[in-house]
């Protein structure tokens, strides 16, 4: 098991944001955790990358218990998180946005062939290289954002909202590029609103209603599920 | 119809006024430039040899607030936070320098290890000692201040680490002043090596002790080629640090996006550590050669100059490196111009009559971007 989590308690002040989720997620697997505004999606990616500790339940990451450690370590262990709203570094170039990405990694060698590796799948951020991250589209930052995702060579990506504010052809490119990073090995855990997308390229899916998993399954059973088809298809 | 009549009547009614007010500060402050402009003219005319010595006595002190506003700038770029002990770690790094010559003779430790060496070779490399260990000092007591006064406060209100910032100032200040620790006392300051007068008279010569100046000519001091030296060099350091480095790349990354930068790997408390650290040995350097520069010290020395310092940073653009060396040179020869041709206690009411224009007419000052509130 790549990720397992454990009845999951977390907490924002008062508000009880997730409350006892679990789920795991395979090796080589795409895992998809949909739901509505608010329903917890994101707060299960923050407190998995550390940036949020849960007040009770388990991540075991590899089998290592991983809730006790800073995000800045959890990075190094092999689990990235590329963040909703995509986070680039404005006033940084591309390229530095990058080398961030892969700031845990000392070798200078391997850094650049991870470098080659995700110019391939987003070529155009090789063009803008020494342009500021703040300058790029909104296409392009959620590319610079996924690739800086991917500098760490990380076993997990955890990916949050990649859709958001795009538009429909950018939509179906960066999912393919999702389902490109997942058959070159990475496992994915991916959290969005756009269901449609998300259970078209997961093999399994989670489904979330405000902090609790209310249905999960295989991707394709989901999508035929009449509660999925009204509540999150539109069908 | 409607939008039209909106548009046209409610903004007169708006602006009117407004627009007279402000007509009337421009008005004012385009006085008070040409009165300053006139003076400085009429002074530059009158008598270039005055003037060139003000400008020179001006850079001094712009160097002098520049290695001090560095400090303040990056604090606030990477933890908006004003550091107002910064100045009192300027002050610290004075009085290390003091005690290791008074003390322990640290500027001639190469003359008692290596006997043979010449002299000249023997002053410099103390010299860079004394400074080194100053720097040193400076760097741990301003690590040691942020983990212990600034860190636990680091999701506190802004306001909260404002206040132990002035508290800390005030705490090394009074403490420094304890007998047993610095002195109360105004204290002559040893310069670690002979300082050297130049003057300007067909070339640069150098003054001989005891032999008059050839009539009215323009002096300046070995500390003041020192001066030029370091802050350039400390400006070019900075430059390269901050583009070209993995640390200085993840400075501008953490003071960009905390959460964003955590989520790469960066550890943000050794990132704000660095950068307390860097700005105190620039502010340690600056404590020594202004000590040198003005060879007397006492432990209230940092205040002023950090707070124009302060002052420089902002009329800069608080955050921007640039920005601080710039304003810092606008402010040191702001002050040396008034006290030259105004009056000598003129010189604090025009540092801080500056600070109020910048805030009034460019907040974001010179070189600044305007701030935007991150959720």
């Amino acid at each position: 098991m790549l990720l397992e989590v454990q009845d999951l308690d977390v907490y924002y002040g008062a508000i009880h944001a997730l409350q006892g989720i679990s789920f795991n997620v395979e090796e080589g697997e795409i895992v998809s955790l949909i739901g509505a505004n608010g329903a917890g999606k994101s707060t299960t990616l923050r407190t998995i990358s550390g940036l949020l500790r849960p007040r009770h339940g388990s991540i075991k990451f590899r089998d290592q218990e991983i809730t006790v450690i800073p995000a800045e370590k959890i990075v190094s262990l092999g689990i990235s998180q590329v963040p909703e709203g995509r986070k680039i570094f404005a006033p940084l170039t591309v390229k530095e946005n990058l080398d961030m990405g892969a700031y845990t990694r000392k070798d200078p060698v391997e850094i650049q062939q991870s470098m080659e590796r995700v110019f391939t799948s987003f070529p155009r951020l090789k063009e803008r290289l020494n342009q500021l991250g703040g300058t790029l589209s909104g296409g392009e930052q959620q590319m610079l954002a996924t690739a800086r995702g991917l500098m760490s060579h990380p076993s997990l990506l955890l990916l949050d909202e990649p859709s958001m504010g795009l538009s429909p052809i950018l939509v179906e490119e960066i999912f393919r590029i999702i389902q490109e990073i997942n058959a070159q090995g990475t496992s994915i855990l991916l959290v969005e609103q756009n269901a449609l997308m998300a259970l078209s390229i997961a093999h399994r899916a989670y489904v979330l209603e405000t902090g609790r998993i209310v249905l999960s399954g295989k991707a394709s059973d989901l999508s035929q599920n009449s509660q999925v088809k009204s509540a999150y298809l539109g069908i | 119809m409607q939008k039209a009549s909106v548009s046209t009547t409610a903004p007169t009614l708006a602006h009117g006024p407004k627009t007279r007010l402000a007509w009337v500060g421009q008005g004012f402050l385009l006085i008070l430039a040409v009165l300053a402009l006139y003076i400085v003219v009429r002074n530059l005319i009158q008598d270039p040899v005055q003037f060139g010595q003000i400008i020179i006595g001006g850079l001094q002190l712009g160097f002098v607030y520049a290695l001090i506003a560095l400090g303040y700038t990056m604090v606030y770029g990477i933890v908006k936070l004003i550091n107002f002990a910064h100045g009192d770690v300027f002050m610290v790094g004075a009085f290390v320098s003091f005690f290791s010559v008074t003390k322990f003779n640290l500027e001639s430790w190469p003359a008692v290890v290596f006997p043979g060496l010449p002299a000249a070779v023997v002053v410099v490399i103390g010299t860079l000692t004394v400074i080194l260990l100053s720097m040193i000092v400076c760097t741990v007591l301003a690590i040691t201040i942020e983990r212990v006064a600034y860190k636990p406060l680091r999701d506190a209100p802004r306001i909260a680490a404002l206040i132990t910032a002035i508290g800390v100032s005030f705490f090394l200040e009074y403490f420094g002043a304890l007998k047993f620790v610095f002195t109360p006392e105004f204290i002559p300051y040893p310069s670690p090596f002979t300082v050297v007068t130049f003057y300007i008279n067909n070339g640069i010569q150098m003054m001989v002790p005891g032999k008059p100046l050839p009539g009215h000519v323009v002096t300046f001091t070995s500390i003041f080629v020192i001066f030029i030296v370091a802050t350039l060099l400390v400006q070019f350091l900075l430059q390269y640090l901050v583009h070209r480095t993995k640390i200085g790349i993840a400075m501008r990354a953490t003071s960009f996006d905390k959460p964003a930068a955590r989520l790469m790997g960066i550890n943000v408390d050794q990132v704000i550590s660095f950068t307390f650290a860097v700005g105190a040995a620039f502010a340690g350097l600056g404590g020594v050669l202004y000590a040198i520069a003005y060879s007397s010290i006492w432990t209230q020395l940092g205040i002023l100059p950090g707070l124009k310092a302060f002052v420089a940073a902002v009329v800069g653009g608080i955050g921007s490196i640039p920005g601080a060396f710039v304003g810092a040179l606008i402010m040191g020869l702001a002050e040396n111009l008034t006290m030259g041709y105004i009056s000598t206690p003129m010189r604090d009411a025009v540092a801080f009559t500056i600070l109020i224009l910048v805030l009034l007419i460019r907040p974001t000052g010179l070189f600044g971007e305007p701030e935007k509130e991150k959720a």
